[in-house]
């Protein structure tokens, strides 16, 4: 039951981040997802994500839409505020609180359903619009919370729990994410932590649009032998492209890497993601190649994961608009109102 | 034609400031610019003028009109008849010279000869050559097409006698940085007007009189001064998708954003504009800023004020700021998309599924729709609920003569209740929804506020009062009725209905928005009869208690409306338990704004014991 909170105990010597906040600090409510469901690996992902990171929780807008995705926001960062909209609407509702106070990390949770197909739409033009944020979509191929329909994402062929065989190519969210300009682009699994918590900490420090289609599986409905998203044909045929590591900003760098197996990013607040070799020399900063890479995996019945795409260079939304550094919400009277002396000379272009 | 031309069979009646003159012309033939010359100058000649542009849903090749009704006694509603026609338009030609009243007058291009069925025995024919005209003083194609408008602009200076320095004048402000076009503009005036004195008894019985009535007012359209409303209001975050007629609200704000809300330090802006991809994403970037503490809207019409009904009702029921600006059109569907209707007041009262309701301005005026625009940024925060402002098409897109703008600078935007992390310290458990102060309404918290305090979930799901999901029946039903209990604290906030003479008069009349115009005649022409009235203009909903005193207080109430299902009177009868017999339906649909005429023919016509006078046209 999401509104029992937990209980406030925590263990004497649980290990505290450089702000001083322990990883309970990040955690969300309880989960009321069903046992097993692979969305509430990415809530623990996040919190690990977040407090590895030493983020400041309060800094955090969690916005959601509607599904048993759209639920995962109550899970994580209870310190943060967290909006949970309309079904297929959340990239309307973050691109608004977006532009209301640049300052804060926004992190959008969707689902397949939700951003596949009522809310394709917003999906596509938020991407366009290069709103500052991590948008993550819990990907699991089917509609849990109406029980078990099949979803845009799921492949040609795919099966749902009752038998019915999806008619219709999928749609593809890592790839729509890159064509249509998102600058941070990965996939990952929601079973795979060890690459998922590195991608998360390195979508909320880019600064621009980044993107992560998380595939977790639906245990109660589409976690057949003849689904794509279940976990058994997500471990079986899961390529990653890179491995990846993410040192944020403030940490000295302690571990040891080959530095000549290794592609460093180093990202706008001098956090660096490392990307460690995993045979072809993959190189995340082309868009064509990485489109190639996950259709060439796609053919072979293979998911590509690890970060598929990014480009540092472009402008986010407040960028391409121009707007004060001071966020909008702290605007006041004196900034806002141009007064009756202006409004007296505008009077006389109307005579 | 000279037998047309100073007809002497027709008795024209002489009329001085108070006639309408309408312009029948073909859309993209550059004549809007030319009749809003036209417009403008009856207006810097001191004389109350309304015109009224009747456009379709296209970009070139069809009907268009505009009507100019000129009133010395400031009647700015349209009136029926037309005293003069500039008929431009041969699709037309036919109507256009039927509407004349008899007595009036015709302008033609008599480039071409007039088609026999066209003449009428009992108006004046104005013949001029202007395609003759134009083809012989102007080498280029386009020029030739667009100074058509400007000729017989010219030419209406000479039969109605306006001055022709204001018409210079006015050539000069408009082409101000493009000085090379103000000769051949104010040449083309001189054109007309030397044909028309040169060859007709020039002014004719219509004449035009310089008054002072215009000191202190202004000539603007409505959707222009909700854009500056925005502006003054401190509106942040516009996103729209862009509709007729709600388009120009943005467009002003816009522009008038670019003027006076960049930074002079940095050159950067305090304010965004986002053309998003639909209705839904409009309203949903304006939520999301809204509820993030930026004052947001957004503008819209018929069409995609239904595409926003889920997200209002997300932000009733989470109680989020929200500013719309409803442009009414004619629905349903995509109905008469250039025309005007009142169409909207129920489908808003209670926009989305659920038990709902929404706050609703009613401006009447463009300087209310300037005020009320400003009003509605601090209503819906202090309210944390939508309030959408009901405008129409002929209130948005036409100019129209109001009382200048004034903007009081002792006035400190309302923000309404939202707690810093200070007073967050103070308080000892933050709870979203709680009613601390017994008004209804909560205290909210903006995201970043406070590292500890603060924080909570906003849902379109049951919540409590600390915002946490629940499905306790009872626990959803407190907070519905503690919503309900905001509404009615609301009344604190919204604008009083304005009343005249209460409990004077056996008759009343409730109406709002752009009826309003008609109001004045219809009293003093009904005075004139002997049959007065109380009035009172709804300017908000929900309703103040003191409308259902006004309708208990009176015989007979004519509630009247522009929409076919008589809304308002039905909105008037759910809330406030009307008794069905003390009111009495005036309504008018035909997308054309209501005139005084048809008021008046509907409330003698439900007094079968007054006889109808002969002045009222039938």
């Amino acid at each position: 039951m999401s509104y029992i909170n937990k209980p406030k105990f925590q263990h004497p010597e649980l290990e505290e981040n450089e702000i001083g906040l322990t990883r309970r600090d990040y955690e969300g409510t309880l989960t009321t997802l069903c046992g097993g469901c692979g969305h509430d690996s990415i809530s623990a992902a996040i919190i690990q994500a977040a407090a590895e990171m030493s983020l400041e929780p309060h800094r955090v807008a969690k916005i959601s839409g509607i599904g048993c995705s759209s639920k995962i926001p109550s899970y994580f960062l209870s310190k943060s505020h967290g909006f949970n909209s309309v079904h297929g609407r959340m990239p309307s509702v973050a691109t608004g609180a977006n532009l209301a106070n640049k300052e804060l990390h926004y992190v959008g949770i969707s689902g397949d359903g939700d951003s596949a197909s009522i809310g394709l739409g917003q999906f596509c033009h938020i991407v366009r619009r290069r709103v500052n944020m991590l948008y993550i979509v819990a990907n699991n191929g089917t509609y849990g919370l109406t029980k078990g329909q099949l979803s845009a994402t799921a492949d040609l062929g795919s099966k749902t729990k009752s038998g019915e065989e999806s008619l219709y190519d999928n749609i593809d969210m890592a790839t729509l994410a890159i064509e249509l300009g998102a600058s941070f682009v990965a996939r990952s699994f929601s079973g795979d932590k060890q690459q998922l918590i590195p991608l998360l900490q390195a979508g909320l420090t880019h600064k621009g649009f980044a993107f992560i289609d998380v595939v977790s599986p639906c245990v109660t409905f589409n976690n057949t032998d003849f689904s794509t998203h279940g976990y058994k044909n997500t471990w079986e045929n899961y390529i990653a492209l890179s491995q990846v590591d993410f040192v944020p900003m403030r940490r000295e760098i302690t571990t040891s890497y080959d530095a000549g197996k290794e592609k460093e990013i180093t990202l706008h607040d001098g956090s660096v993601i490392h990307l460690h070799k995993t045979g072809t020399n993959y190189d995340p900063y082309d868009k064509e190649n990485a489109l190639h890479h996950i259709n060439e995996h796609k053919k072979k019945g293979e998911i590509a994961t690890g970060l598929l795409y990014i480009n540092q260079s472009t402008s986010d939304l407040h960028e391409l608009q121009d707007t004060v550094d001071k966020p909008f919400n702290r605007l006041n009277n004196h900034d806002l109102c141009p007064g009756n002396e202006v409004l007296r000379d505008i009077n006389e272009t109307f005579r | 034609m000279p037998e047309l031309v100073h007809s002497t069979k027709v008795k024209t009646i002489p009329k001085v400031n108070d006639f309408v003159v309408k312009f029948g012309n073909v859309n993209g033939s550059g004549s809007a610019s030319a009749n809003n010359m036209f417009a403008k100058a009856v207006f810097r000649m001191g004389i109350p003028v309304s015109p009224h542009n009747i456009f379709p849903s296209n970009i070139q090749g069809l009907p268009t009109w505009y009507e100019v009704r000129i009133s010395e006694d400031s009647y700015l509603g349209r009136r029926e008849g037309v005293d003069l026609m500039v008929a431009m338009n041969e699709q037309t030609i036919k109507e256009d010279i039927d509407a004349v009243i008899p007595g009036g007058f015709v302008l033609f291009d008599s480039s071409k000869s007039l088609n026999k069925e066209l003449i009428r025995d009992d108006v004046t024919y104005l013949p001029i050559p202007l395609k003759d005209i134009c083809l012989k003083e102007f080498d280029k194609i386009a020029q030739r097409q667009l100074f058509k408008n400007i000729v017989y602009v010219g030419a209406l200076a000479a039969f109605l006698n306006i001055d022709f320095k204001v018409l210079t004048g006015l050539v000069s402000d408009q082409f101000r940085g493009k000085e090379k076009l103000i000769l051949p503009n104010i040449h083309a005036l001189e054109l007309g007007h030397q044909y028309a004195s040169e060859n007709f008894e020039c002014p004719l019985p219509l004449q035009l009189k310089a008054t002072n009535k215009n000191e202190g007012k202004i000539l603007i359209d409505g959707n222009t001064a909700v854009g500056l409303g925005c502006v003054y209001g401190g509106a942040t975050v516009a996103s729209w998708y862009p509709l007729t007629p709600s388009t120009s609200v943005v467009d002003a704000f816009s522009k008038y954003c670019n003027r006076l809300r960049i930074d002079p330090g940095s050159g950067k802006r305090k304010y965004s504009i986002v053309q998003a991809e639909d209705e839904l994403a409009a309203i949903g970037i304006a939520i999301g800023a809204g509820w993030n503490g930026a004052r947001a809207f957004t503008a819209s019409s018929g069409p995609g004020i239904s595409l926003m009904q889920e997200f209002l009702g997300l932000a009733y029921f989470s109680e989020v700021p929200v500013v719309l600006f409803n442009i009414q059109r004619v629905g349903p569907s995509t109905g008469m998309p250039t025309r005007t209707q009142q169409g909207d007041l129920l489908s808003c009262a209670y926009a989305s599924h659920g038990d709902t309701k929404q706050i609703l301005l009613f401006p009447s005026t463009a300087k209310e729709c300037f005020e009320l625009s400003a009003d509605a940024f601090d209503i819906s925060d202090r309210l944390q609920t939508p309030v959408i402002v009901m405008s129409d098409l002929e209130l948005g897109m036409n100019e129209q003569v109001c009382d200048q703008l004034v903007w009081d600078d002792k006035r400190l935007y309302d923000k309404g209740k939202v707690l810093t992390a200070k007073e967050l310290e103070e308080i000892e458990k933050f709870g979203r929804y709680q009613d601390i102060d017994n008004d209804g309404i909560p205290y909210r918290t903006l995201p970043g506020t406070h590292p500890n305090k603060g924080s909570y979930f906003t849902r379109g799901s049951s919540h409590d009062a600390n915002a946490a999901y629940t499905e306790d029946g009872n626990v959803y039903a407190e907070v519905m009725d503690r919503i309900a209990l905001k509404f009615e604290t609301a009344l604190n906030y919204i604008p009083q209905p304005e009343i005249s003479g209460i409990d004077k008069n056996r008759l009343g009349m409730i109406y709002l928005g752009t009826t309003t115009s008609a109001i004045q005649e219809v009293l003093d022409s009904l005075a004139k009869k002997g049959i007065s009235l109380d009035t009172l203009r709804i300017k908000s909903f929900p309703f103040h208690e003191n409308i259902k005193e006004f309708i208990d207080g009176h015989d007979l109430v004519y509630v009247i409306e522009q929409n076919r299902d008589a809304q308002l009177k039905s909105l008037l009868k759910i809330e406030l338990n009307t008794n069905e017999d003390q009111v009495h339906s005036i309504l008018s649909y035909n997308g054309m704004l209501i005139t005084a005429q048809h008021i008046e023919r509907e409330i003698l016509k439900s007094m079968p014991t007054l006889e109808a006078t002969k002045d009222v046209p039938a």
